[in-house]
């Protein structure tokens, strides 16, 4: 292909000829990063909750305290104490083939292991790595969100003879998740761009595309001035997202 | 007659704090009790042992004979027996007017929807807020959300209804508005037990009015009595001070 140059110094065809590389790596970003909010979230509202579980009596209380609360607690200060690139490279290059192995796996083990490991490794550990801290992130939001709201609310609804359950599901939960919202499109945007980070173990997403077309030419703007507009395009499209979302669901919060 | 309430030996505490100190009363059928006395008497606390909300630390609590201190008691059920009515109205501020009230008989009763808002209505009419049926909490006036939350209470049709200081929080001029609901529910007979500050209406609507400090009921009496010949002199002392004002 012939060298096509926008305002002199631009490459544009290197882009052109990956283009298909760069869609591609779009995709995986973006199924990635729903993959693990979803995950993340449903984890981070039972690591949430587990966090605020409690008990009123002896047995139970301490069983609580101990069987709950407390690996709730260190899963949370592990996963944000620690760096995110830490967490992944120990996830596939550590946890993984403990589990997927050809000899000795303990999820997985023989030729399946092997074809796992060789086509989905850097996806399974990425997500893998990547719903755990979002997880935890996540479930600090929930716990948040869940203590503002007023204990009146969980009073008024457990006088009416509500269970705990059902004051949780009707009550304080909806207004939580009001609450919640921000912070959790916050967490979206910031996982968006943290997937970036699952290249290093060789996932074939955005950053992965950029670092192949800029390994092939050794130029580097082209690829990652591209892969950073991409980035960019979609942050403001799930900042906008959230935006309407708190429109629609911030009706009636007084507080 | 069986009494609707009967309390034995109520005693509660907060860590180091002794808030009740050994309560023995019994409310009957129908009857209207309210409760007066100074802030941290335990009024409240005392109310709020009743339906379960707070646990009693020893003594027992029986509602129409179930016993609310014992842990294996479904303290749900009971509830749905007992309405409650609270200081700050704590109505559900993502939830309309109507949706305040059908929330709890909808999912506990398995009313058809239909049901649920026609008998929501019928009780706001009756507390006189049906015009505001479709309005958020927030767009209403205290008085009014205070209304608002004892329909809400009424809608499981409960046999008793405790009040925790209904008015305390109201605007004067919002007062009258939720009393004069509250006196017409006295008058059909609904067993009430009503913390309060309002000395009139204690004079008016109850049967009998329990004084409270320091954790113990101190004297209790038909209204006429216990208001113009209190016995004891931390009663007197009391009274002297919230009728002058």
């Amino acid at each position: 292909m012939e060298p096509v140059l926008w305002f002199g110094w631009f490459r544009a065809d290197i882009i052109a000829e990956y283009s298909e590389l760069f869609w591609r790596g779009l995709w995986m970003t973006i199924g990635v990063t729903i993959v693990c909010i979803l995950q993340g979230s449903l984890l981070g509202l039972l690591v949430g909750m587990a966090r605020l579980a409690e008990a009123r009596h002896p047995p139970a209380r301490q069983l609580c305290r101990f069987l709950i609360r407390w690996p709730a607690t260190v899963y949370v200060s592990f996963f944000r104490g620690t760096p995110l690139f830490v967490q992944i490279l120990l996830m596939h290059f550590a946890v993984l083939p403990l589990l997927i192995n050809p000899v000795d796996g303990w999820l997985i083990a023989g030729d399946t292991a092997r074809e796992i490991k060789q086509d989905y490794g850097a996806l399974v550990s990425g997500v893998l790595a990547l719903t755990l801290n979002a997880g935890a992130y996540i479930s600090e939001i929930f716990r948040a969100g869940i203590q503002s709201i007023d204990r009146g609310q969980t009073e008024a609804a457990r006088s009416l003879g509500l269970s705990y359950r059902q004051a949780m599901y009707h009550v304080v939960l909806p207004q939580a998740f009001r609450r919640m919202l921000p912070p959790l499109g916050n967490n979206a945007i910031a996982l968006l761009k943290d997937s970036s980070l699952v290249s290093a173990v060789g996932l074939a997403e955005l950053a992965y595309a950029a670092r192949t077309v800029a390994g092939a030419y050794s130029r580097y703007w082209e690829p990652y001035l591209t892969i950073a507009f991409m980035y960019w395009t979609l942050t403001l499209a799930l900042a906008y997202m959230v935006r309407r979302l708190e429109h629609r669901y911030g009706r009636g919060d007084t507080r | 007659m069986d009494a609707a309430i009967h309390v034995e030996a109520l005693s509660k505490r907060f860590g180091a704090l002794e808030v009740l100190r050994g309560i023995d009363c019994a409310v009957a059928e129908s009857e209207v009790v309210c409760v007066i006395g100074p802030s941290g008497s335990g009024k409240s606390t005392l109310l709020r042992c009743l339906n379960g909300l707070e646990e009693a630390t020893s003594g027992r609590v029986l509602v129409h004979g179930v016993p609310v201190h014992d842990r294996a008691t479904d303290l749900d059920a009971v509830r749905t027996e007992i309405g409650m009515v609270f200081q700050r109205f704590n109505l559900f501020p993502h939830k309309t007017v109507l949706q305040n009230i059908t929330l709890a008989p909808a999912a506990l009763r398995n009313l058809a929807p239909a049901e649920a808002r026609a008998r929501a209505e019928a009780l706001l009419h009756k507390v006189g807020v049906f015009d505001k049926r479709d309005a958020y909490p927030n767009q209403l006036s205290g008085g009014q959300q205070q209304r608002v939350a004892i329909a809400r209470a009424l809608a499981m049709q409960p046999r008793i209804m405790l009040f925790d200081e209904p008015t305390s929080s109201l605007d004067p001029e919002m007062v009258d508005e939720v009393l004069t609901v509250m006196q017409a529910l006295a008058d059909e007979g609904m067993t009430m037990v009503v913390v309060t500050h309002e000395m009139g209406f204690a004079r008016r609507v109850a049967d009998r009015v329990l004084f409270m400090d320091d954790g113990r009921i101190v004297e209790e009496g038909p209204p006429e009595e216990l208001f113009e010949h209190p016995s004891a002199e931390r009663t007197q002392r009391f009274l002297a001070k919230v009728l002058r004002a």
